[in-house]
């Protein structure tokens, strides 16, 4: 039986139910010291000084750090799409002249113990020179820092992209439609918030970072780089990670200032992040605001569409560059063919936490803004939404479809998909005809109760490549090891079924390795929904060659001729004779190591896609607004493990509906952040989640993968905004009512009751 | 988020409690549930300098009732109002109220007395006080003395609680026959501070409303209670026209406070639709 396609029990789950789970916070070393961050409380100024003495002074502390102790060390660089002209917007690990927003690292402490080195920040004290903050990303460019980067100001770049003849397209259509949508700022927020132990061994001169997530051995190369030490001295070591979304595990100053502090003050070094900094100074994300013009022809088909944005990045431009944005403006489309397309993508700083990436950047926003302009096009024109969407779909025989631009430096090639199919699956599901009938009834006797669907195109799988290494050990066991990253998403177990599926060795046999830097040279880590794509080829391809060196080692011992041998359950059999040995057995009468290496390359992005349907009910006097019934239809072309797809898809969709009605990042006019806690910054619960039905299609499996699999990781978000806001409209009535996510209440109760 | 240190004492028992709070004055804060306050000390937003916590003061956990009221101790947990503490109209009421307080396990800990020690507005606690004009029993050194609830709430997590004093029991009027209540609440999630609520109790007899309480919380410095409009209910049967009234009279009396979570325009608007819920639900 295939150990693909079955929901098999996770790995992960016994130490994690156990309590043997070892997140940042658990790690400790004799002699460690805290370190707590002294935090800009202004939005943007210059520093005129930074009065340390006091907090020196006080009794348990070893250190107070500010930019001139680290003078030496370079701002964080891009990990990536560097794009000409963002460098003198990276962030130093202390701010130097200038703080840029409200929780901008202006010095350290260290202490002995967290108490004291949260005593001593308090009595650190910065003089700064307010100046206006900025925090339209709409308004004209601002200066970065007047007076350390004069004339530099606040559009480091802008993207553009085009194909097709986008006059022609305007120059003969029936109907030109213009909107202006927003997304608002919002994030990833893992359960555990950030935290790392550095250690220094003066004997080995090794220094290690416990507390590693996402892209340790993108990190440890950076880290090695910024403190000039030799990449084999620099070691991290992920535990387990309490989620990460995109925005946990990136290089941020706090991961450089303890390994600094380690090395240079000569004692392991402790940080745990709390939640309040954790929500001012990790990544935030989203915060876009689009202006199209759609060109379209009587049946309702966009013949070309024209958008301007401009993504808010917030202080600095961080680790992912212009990922954002570029991911924005290439895949905005989506599954539509609208053959002439232009965009312009203003990348704007403001004096807001600085943003990156977060499940399904670029998509969330985009996918809210196209499937806004299908709704708005079926509104003008008079038609059904889905017939208008039915117009556009790209047909399953322009499969491979050839977008004409990149993204991520990667040609944009949809691989495969058979979009009019599922979408007529999806309706079938919901026995549409039907739903809209009980819901028009529902109206009817005065309820405001809405349908919203919304079509989308995801990407997973980056490239350039993955590397694992796999070895059978004394006991019968495989270790594969892999420089993936695990977050909490079930790693060990895929890559153990995708090895189970060639080996035949139960995955509980199958330990795998994920997130030393020590135990494998390079490695990618996990985002951009790569990991299973990724690293479950090279496994596939790894197995396989264990497979075949397990039956050319067994050859001779069991005198047997190789084409004779097959690899079942874990043992190398003769199929004349049913004489056996196991794979334990065949290492240790073998001179050679019994081990193998897999290494998978891919130039393009595969392409999943699929469905949201939201149902909502509205109070339209108390302007709150219900989620009844939450849908999503998603082919990822081939599932490893459906019980985990779904997890991710159903995870995905909490938060999908977390950012369309709930999750909001809110400044006042001075730029200071409103929503610093749980109690503001309001993320779904198990009470506003409506129960998610997953419809999974394995229609369209990925050409450009031994596995046929996409990515798992991100389709449960990418519609959700897109659909809440359409079944908001069709609840109450109001095409194009909703232009802005979230749909608070406050700002549904100004659209619906103007003053 | 850690807390500046202070110091921890944990008398016994009323008594020594207040002597504790005789002692330490200023620098003195009482820790009950804790459910507002290690959350506060926590974000350095509050830094008493000693803890006097009452959990060990086994003599103020009680519900007591006592001919026409209901007295409820310092050390009464939420929960306990899970289901109806006493038989009829006011048990029905705080077990109908307490659902909409935060979340199971903070009912657990945290305290109904403690609620209003703190005074937060959006505290439903609060609101039933004020709207049903319970008696608070202020206790310290020197004795103890009453407060009324429109003496006690002073505004935004202020009340007539004195350094020294200990809010040692409140008294509830027990609703007699005939009285029923409403409760309507919005809020943005599930167990959130409300975005505005309002209490009802009306007492009914021969289809004629003889006695009213009216209140709402969450919208401004403390909880409301609306005495003029009680008056305009009195000797009306119920019915959606008046209650519509009375909710727009509501509405046009109060000019709500803004935060991140509602502009003043829509917790306008809030008052009069969750006045007109709780006053349909308690006549119905």
């Amino acid at each position: 039986m295939s150990a693909i396609g079955r929901s098999l029990k996770r790995l992960e789950d016994r130490p994690l139910l156990t309590g043997a789970g070892r997140f940042a916070a658990d790690n400790r070393a004799d002699g460690q010291i805290h370190m707590r961050v002294v935090r800009s409380p202004i939005a943007f100024g210059r520093i005129v000084g930074i009065e340390t003495e006091d907090a020196a002074a006080l009794a348990g502390v070893v250190a107070v750090w500010t930019a001139a102790d680290i003078a030496d060390l370079p701002p964080i660089d891009f990990r990536m799409t560097r794009i000409a002209g963002l460098e003198p917007y990276r962030q130093h690990v202390l701010a130097r002249d200038y703080v840029r927003y409200v929780g901008d690292p202006v010095a350290v402490v260290f202490a002995e113990d967290p108490y004291t080195a949260e005593d001593a920040a308090e009595l650190v004290f910065c003089d700064i020179e307010e100046e206006e903050p900025c925090l339209d990303a709409t308004a004209e460019p601002v200066p970065f820092m007047p007076e350390r980067h004069p004339g530099l100001l606040s559009e480091p770049a802008t993207i553009v992209k085009s194909y097709g003849d986008i006059d022609a397209a305007f120059a003969g259509a029936a109907h030109v439609l213009e909107l202006e949508l927003k997304v608002g700022r919002h994030t990833g927020v893992p359960l555990e918030a950030r935290g790392a132990l550095a250690v220094h061994d003066r004997e080995t001169g090794m220094l290690t970072m416990y507390g590693a997530a996402k892209v340790p051995h993108y990190n440890r190369d950076s880290i090695a780089r910024m403190l000039g030490l030799p990449q084999d001295k620099v070691r991290l070591s992920e535990g387990h990670v309490g989620g990460g979304f995109g925005i946990r595990g990136e290089l941020y100053p706090e991961d450089v200032l303890v390994c600094a502090a380690a090395y240079r003050l000569g004692v392991p070094v402790k940080w745990v992040e709390d939640r309040r900094e954790h929500l001012m100074a990790a990544n935030h994300s989203r915060d876009q605001v689009h202006r199209l013009r759609a060109a379209v022809d009587p049946n309702g088909f966009v013949r070309g569409l024209t958008d301007t944005f401009f993504t808010d990045q917030g202080g600095y431009v961080r680790t992912h560059g212009g990922t954002v944005s570029d991911l924005a403006a290439a895949l905005l489309p989506g599954p539509y063919l609208i053959p002439a397309y232009r965009v312009e993508g203003h990348i704007r700083l403001t004096n807001k936490t600085p943003s990156g990436t977060y499940r399904a950047p670029g998509r969330y926003e985009t996918t809210f803004v196209r499937e806004r302009l299908m709704d708005a096009v079926a509104a003008r024109l008079g038609l059904d939404a889905v017939e208008v969407r039915r117009v556009n779909l790209i047909p399953e025989d322009r499969m491979p479809f050839d977008r004409g631009i990149e993204a991520l430096g990667t040609h944009v090639l949809y691989d495969s998909g058979k979009y009019h199919d599922l979408l007529e699956r999806t309706l079938k599901h919901l026995d549409y005809a039907a739903l809209r009938s009980e819901l028009e009834n529902r109206r009817a006797a005065g309820e405001a109760v809405g349908l919203g669907l919304a079509f989308f195109v995801e990407k997973s799988g980056l490239g350039p490549h993955d590397l694992v290494r796999m070895a059978v050990l004394p006991d019968d066991t495989i270790e594969i090891v892999t420089g993936a990253a695990s977050v909490g998403q079930g790693v060990e177990t895929v890559m153990a079924q995708v090895c189970s599926d060639v080996i035949g060795m139960p995955i509980e046999r199958i330990r795998v390795v994920h997130g030393q830097t020590d135990r494998i040279p390079i490695g990618f880590g996990a985002f951009a929904s790569r990991v299973t794509v990724m690293t479950g080829s090279a496994v596939k391809i790894a197995s396989e060659a264990l497979r075949d060196k397990a039956c050319a080692l067994a050859a001779p011992l069991l005198q047997a001729d190789i084409d004779d041998l097959v690899l079942e359950a874990g043992r190398v059999v003769s199929r004349s004779s049913g004489a056996g040995i196991g794979l334990a057995e065949i290492a240790s009468q073998s001179a050679e190591a019994l081990d193998a290496e897999g290494l998978f390359r891919a130039d393009h992005m595969n392409y999943p896609y699929g469905i949201h349907v939201a149902q909502v009910r509205v109070d339209t006097e108390l302007c709150g607004v219900k989620v009844e019934r939450y849908l999503v239809a998603y082919d990822i072309g081939r599932m490893i493990n459906p019980m985990l797809v779904e997890g991710q898809i159903v995870g995905a969709a909490a938060q999908g509906i977390g950012g369309a009605l709930l999750e909001e990042f809110v400044y006042d006019e001075a730029g200071q952040p409103l929503a610093t806690s749980f109690a503001d910054y309001l993320m779904p619960t198990a009470h506003e989640m409506p129960p998610v039905e997953v419809l999974v299609r394995e229609d369209a499996p990925s050409p450009q993968n031994p596995l046929g699999v996409k990515g798992a990781g991100e389709g449960g978000i990418t519609a959700a905004g897109a659909a809440i806001a359409a079944a908001v409209d069709d609840a109450l009535g109001r095409p194009g009512l909703v232009t802005r996510l979230p749909i608070v209440p406050t700002r549904l109760h100004a659209s619906l009751y103007p003053r | 988020m850690k807390p500046a240190s202070f110091v921890y004492v944990r008398p016994g028992s009323r008594s020594e409690i207040v002597a504790a709070l005789a002692e330490h004055g200023a620098d003195g804060k009482v820790l009950a549930g804790g459910q507002s306050l290690v959350a506060a000390m926590n974000f350095r937003l509050a830094r008493p300098g000693v803890i006097i916590d009452i959990n060990r003061a086994g003599d103020l956990d009680y519900l007591r009732p006592s001919g026409d009221v209901l007295a409820i101790g310092a050390l009464t947990r939420h929960a306990a109002f899970h289901k109806p503490p006493v038989e009829g109209p006011l048990g029905a009421l705080l077990a109908k109220v307490v659902r909409h307080i935060a979340h199971y396990p903070i009912r657990q800990r945290g305290t109904f007395t403690g609620s209003l020690a703190h005074a937060d507005p959006a505290s439903e606690w609060c609101l039933v006080a004020a709207t049903l004009g319970a008696e608070m029993v202020i206790a310290n050194n020197n004795g103890e003395r009453t407060c009324p609830a429109a003496e006690f709430f002073r505004g935004t997590f202020t009340t007539a609680v004195g350094e020294q004093d200990l809010l040692a029991e409140v008294r509830l009027p027990m609703l007699g026959a005939g009285w029923r209540s409403g409760f309507h609440e919005f809020s943005r999630r599930a167990g959130d501070f409300a975005l505005a609520m309002s209490l009802a109790a009306l007492k009914l007899e021969n289809g004629v409303i003889t006695a009213a309480r009216l209140g709402v919380g969450g919208v401004s410095d403390r909880a409301i209670r609306l005495s003029k409009l009680e008056q305009e209910l009195v000797g009306k049967p119920p019915s959606k026209a008046l209650f519509q009234d009375v909710a727009a009279s509501a509405q046009a009396g109060i000019r709500p406070t803004a935060d991140i979570h509602g502009s003043s325009e829509y917790r306008s608007d809030l008052i009069r639709a969750v006045v007109g819920r709780a006053l349909t639900e308690a006549a119905a």
